[in-house]
Formats: C-alpha cells, sequence, structure tokens
C-alpha cells in the first residue's frame, strides 16, 4: 500500500527533482555616491507568490551584538516572506556583504534550496537594499527541471545591475 | 490665548482624548516591522487638528514625562485652590508574552509626549491606552459643569439633584502595534470591553496594493454597521484629507486595500442609547482608533 502510494507519487513529481545545477551572475554595480555602503541582498526562490527556499542573504555579518541585523528588514520583501522567522545566521545560506562587480553563484542540483524543488514553474527573487540609499528587487521566472540549458535574465536599474540565471541539467 | 482659556482647553484635551472632535489623539511609532536582536522603538503621543502633526498640546501619559505646566504659570492660577489633577493617560506596552514594560527615556512636551521602547522579546507588540468611564454635563447656579471619572465616583460627586444632567458611559482605546522578527497573536485578543478591532490581516503586514481584513467588537459582540475611517499621514501637502470611509458589515467586518504606503489612522466611533436603568448614563459612547504601517510592496 505504502509502496503503491510511493510509485504513484513519483509519477505525479511531487516528490523533488534533483539532478539540475543553478547558476547566478549578479552585478553589483558602481555608485557614484559620497557615502557608499555595499548593499544587503537576497536571493531566494518562490513559487505562486510563496516563499520555497532561500538562496542567499548578505548582510553585515561582522557588527557587535549583531548590529548589522538591524537592517534585514530593508528588504521588505524577503523580510516578509522569510527572513523574519529565521534563526539568524543560516548556514549555507548567511554571507557577507560584496564589493561591486560581478558575482558567480553556483547551486548544485544537492543543495539544500534545490532539493526542495519539485517540478513547476517558479521565480528567482533578487532584492538589495542599501544604507543611505535606496532598494530594488528583481524577479526572474523558470521551469524546474531544466530539459536543456536554458538562461534568463533582468536588468537592474538602480540597486542591482545585471543578473543573468543558468539552469543546467 | 488668555490663560484661562488656554488651560480648559488643555484640560478638554485631556479629558476627550479621543474624541471624534476636531482633536484628534494619536500615537506615531518610529517603526512597526523591526529585525535584530532587541530593537527599540520611538513613539510619539499628541492631541492634534491634523494626523501626526503635533500642533496642538501632548497626549499625557502617566509615568511619561511631568505634566505640562507652561514656564511662569501654575495650572490653576498662583493663589488658587489647587485643581484635582485630571488623570493622565494610562499606557500599557504589552510584550508578545501579555507582560507589561514600562516607557524609556520618556518625556512630555509643549506638544507632544515622547518615549521609547527596547523589544526585548520576539514577536506582535501592543502600545494601548484604554479608559473607560462616565462623562457627565450638569448645570449648577446656572454654570454649565463637566465631570469624568469612574462610575464608582459619579454618585458621591455629582450633585443628586443636578439640572440638564446628561450622562454619558464612554470606552476608549487607542493602540499601536509593533513586531520584532515574526508577527504572533496573543496580544491581538480582545479584552471584550469598549470597542475593539479584530485583526483577520495581521497588523504589522499590511502592504500596499493588498487588502487587509479586519472586524469590529463592540463589548465581544460584532458591530454591525459601523463607520469606520481611514485617514493617511501627510496632509499638511495635500488639499483635501482624502479619508475613506468604510462601513462594517452584519458581522462586524470590514475590509481594506491600501492605496499607497505610509502611516494611517483609522478611527471608528460607536453611540447608542442605553435603556437600562441601572447605569445613570443615557448614552454609550465607545471609541477605537490604531496607526496603522502601510510597507511598499
Amino acid at each position: 500500500m505504502l509502496r503503491k502510494a510511493l510509485a504513484a507519487c513519483a509519477l505525479a513529481t511531487c516528490l523533488p527533482v534533483s539532478a539540475a545545477d543553478l547558476k547566478i551572475e549578479l552585478d553589483i554595480p558602481r555608485l557614484e555616491v559620497a557615502e557608499y555602503h555595499r548593499p544587503y541582498v537576497a536571493l531566494w526562490i518562490e513559487q505562486d507568490n510563496q516563499h520555497i527556499a532561500n538562496l542567499n542573504v548578505w548582510y553585515d555579518l561582522k557588527m557587535k551584538d549583531n548590529e548589522g541585523e538591524k537592517w534585514l528588514k530593508d528588504m521588505r520583501q524577503w523580510w516578509r516572506r522569510s527572513g523574519r522567522s529565521l534563526e539568524l545566521p543560516v548556514d549555507g545560506v548567511s554571507g557577507a556583504t560584496r564589493a561591486v562587480g560581478t558575482h558567480s553563484l553556483n547551486f548544485n542540483g544537492g543543495s539544500a534550496a534545490l532539493q526542495q524543488l519539485k517540478a513547476g514553474d517558479y521565480e528567482l527573487l533578487v532584492e538589495a537594499a542599501r544604507e543611505v540609499g535606496g532598494r530594488e528587487i528583481l524577479r526572474i521566472p523558470f521551469s524546474w527541471p531544466p530539459s536543456q540549458k536554458v538562461s534568463a535574465k533582468a536588468q537592474g536599474s538602480s540597486e542591482l545591475g545585471a543578473i543573468n540565471l543558468t539552469l543546467i541539467p | 490665548m488668555k490663560p484661562m482659556i488656554k488651560w480648559t482647553a488643555l484640560a478638554l484635551a485631556i479629558c476627550l482624548p479621543l474624541s471624534a472632535h476636531a482633536h484628534r489623539a494619536w500615537m506615531l511609532p518610529s517603526a512597526t516591522v523591526l529585525s535584530g536582536d532587541e530593537p527599540w522603538i520611538s513613539v510619539d503621543a499628541a492631541v492634534s487638528n491634523d494626523i501626526f502633526y503635533f500642533e496642538h498640546f501632548p497626549l499625557q501619559i502617566e509615568g511619561v514625562g511631568e505634566p505640562l505646566v507652561m514656564p511662569g504659570q501654575t495650572p490653576a492660577g498662583k493663589d488658587a485652590k489647587p485643581a484635582p489633577a485630571r488623570p493622565r493617560a494610562q499606557l500599557e506596552i504589552i510584550r508578545p508574552d501579555g507582560s507589561l514594560a514600562k516607557p524609556l527615556f520618556a518625556n512630555t512636551g509643549r506638544y507632544r509626549s515622547t518615549f521609547d521602547v527596547q523589544l526585548d522579546q520576539k514577536g506582535t507588540w501592543k502600545l494601548a491606552i484604554a479608559n473607560q468611564g462616565l462623562f457627565a454635563r450638569y448645570q449648577e447656579n446656572g454654570e454649565m459643569k463637566r465631570w469624568s471619572g469612574k462610575a464608582a465616583d459619579f454618585a458621591k460627586q455629582v450633585p443628586k439633584d443636578a439640572e440638564k444632567l446628561q450622562v454619558t458611559e464612554s470606552a476608549s482605546r487607542m493602540e499601536v502595534f509593533v513586531t520584532s522578527g515574526q508577527p504572533s497573536e496573543q496580544v491581538l485578543k480582545p479584552t471584550n470591553k469598549g470597542l475593539e478591532l479584530i485583526a483577520k490581516t495581521h497588523p504589522n503586514d499590511l502592504f500596499a496594493g493588498e487588502t487587509a481584513h479586519f472586524a469590529f467588537l463592540l463589548d465581544g459582540k460584532p458591530a454591525a454597521n459601523l463607520k469606520v475611517t481611514v485617514i493617511a499621514e501627510g496632509i499638511r501637502y495635500r488639499d483635501s484629507l482624502n479619508e475613506i470611509v468604510l462601513s462594517t458589515d452584519n458581522n462586524g467586518a470590514f475590509s481594506i486595500t491600501w492605496p499607497q504606503a505610509g502611516m494611517y489612522w483609522l478611527e471608528a466611533v460607536s453611540t447608542q442609547a442605553i435603556t437600562s436603568t441601572e447605569s445613570p448614563a443615557t448614552q454609550k459612547r465607545a471609541s477605537y482608533s490604531a496607526t496603522l504601517e502601510v510597507l511598499a510592496p
């Protein structure tokens, strides 16, 4: 009985499908401002506006008394969808803020985040908020798992530059 | 303004803190959605014509600074008998687990009271000023008198044979919600006294363009067909008030789709005739107001 149920479940692809990789190239733009602080950035996956998995959150981890967590709420959507319910830091998700430039992020099929993905349509969300600066959020839709190598991109206009998403079966 | 008139205005401002008259009483928190270990908020509290501009009188709160006395004056004049001190508003700062916190760095200034709260517990906090009592108007020797206080003191302090006596039972409540980390529900439970907001949508999870669902209870029962007004901050910088007027349905429920992000002031007032002869009051007035923050998506 249990075996039958499991088989039916597998057929309906309700089990996680792994074995594909997800790569992100994220550009943090150089800004001509008098006072520059590296942005806080959150990257996560949603389905139908529901939070599914966190990929990364970059914030000031080194301030004493966790003072850097005070501004996490400025990534308003991420804070609402996930951040506020987390015990920080989260292993494999929390990281230090990053400098201006293009950053390559690789998540393999075995990673905690991607293991949660069942077959279906998703969105990659990237939200950035900068002290004494602005806030920007970008979305890139994608289907999982990829049957062939696919790429999609979004272009930021203020706090974020180009974001390229590549899925590799 | 002559001192006497000034002090009358002040007394009125204090004794009608939540009235529907031109002056509105409000509390404005510096933030309502917070992250970090034990974040702080700072709160302004005032009585004013325009929402969130302190330009009239502070909202005087017990434990928040000293009662307001203008420089060079005493409240009742130098040689006068000291007037009975009007009670200042009673503020409750309720932690997510229901315990009470004290206001810190508190001060009462000419136009506003301020106090800070360190959110030393994760979850949703409530700041509440609630009053229940009687309000009476009557004539004595041709002079109009006002009295407000607890029901128990009414018979002792208001003459039995007062002329043109009009007594109102009043229940007022003013609330602010603030969340550190994950929103919680405990402080949202009603006390079933007076007019209270039931938040089906969490009051610290409000976003522009989204619809929030609320309901009103009056003494614990659905407050049907109640008028609710909602005013966005920034009155000074626009020509019209742009208030949103809503009505509760038969179950006391109403919903609002937030037009834009910002601070909002929500108010409802219920007035009902009292037919029971147990109370000296002929009318029951219950009011509720809350400051709500709507975030940009």
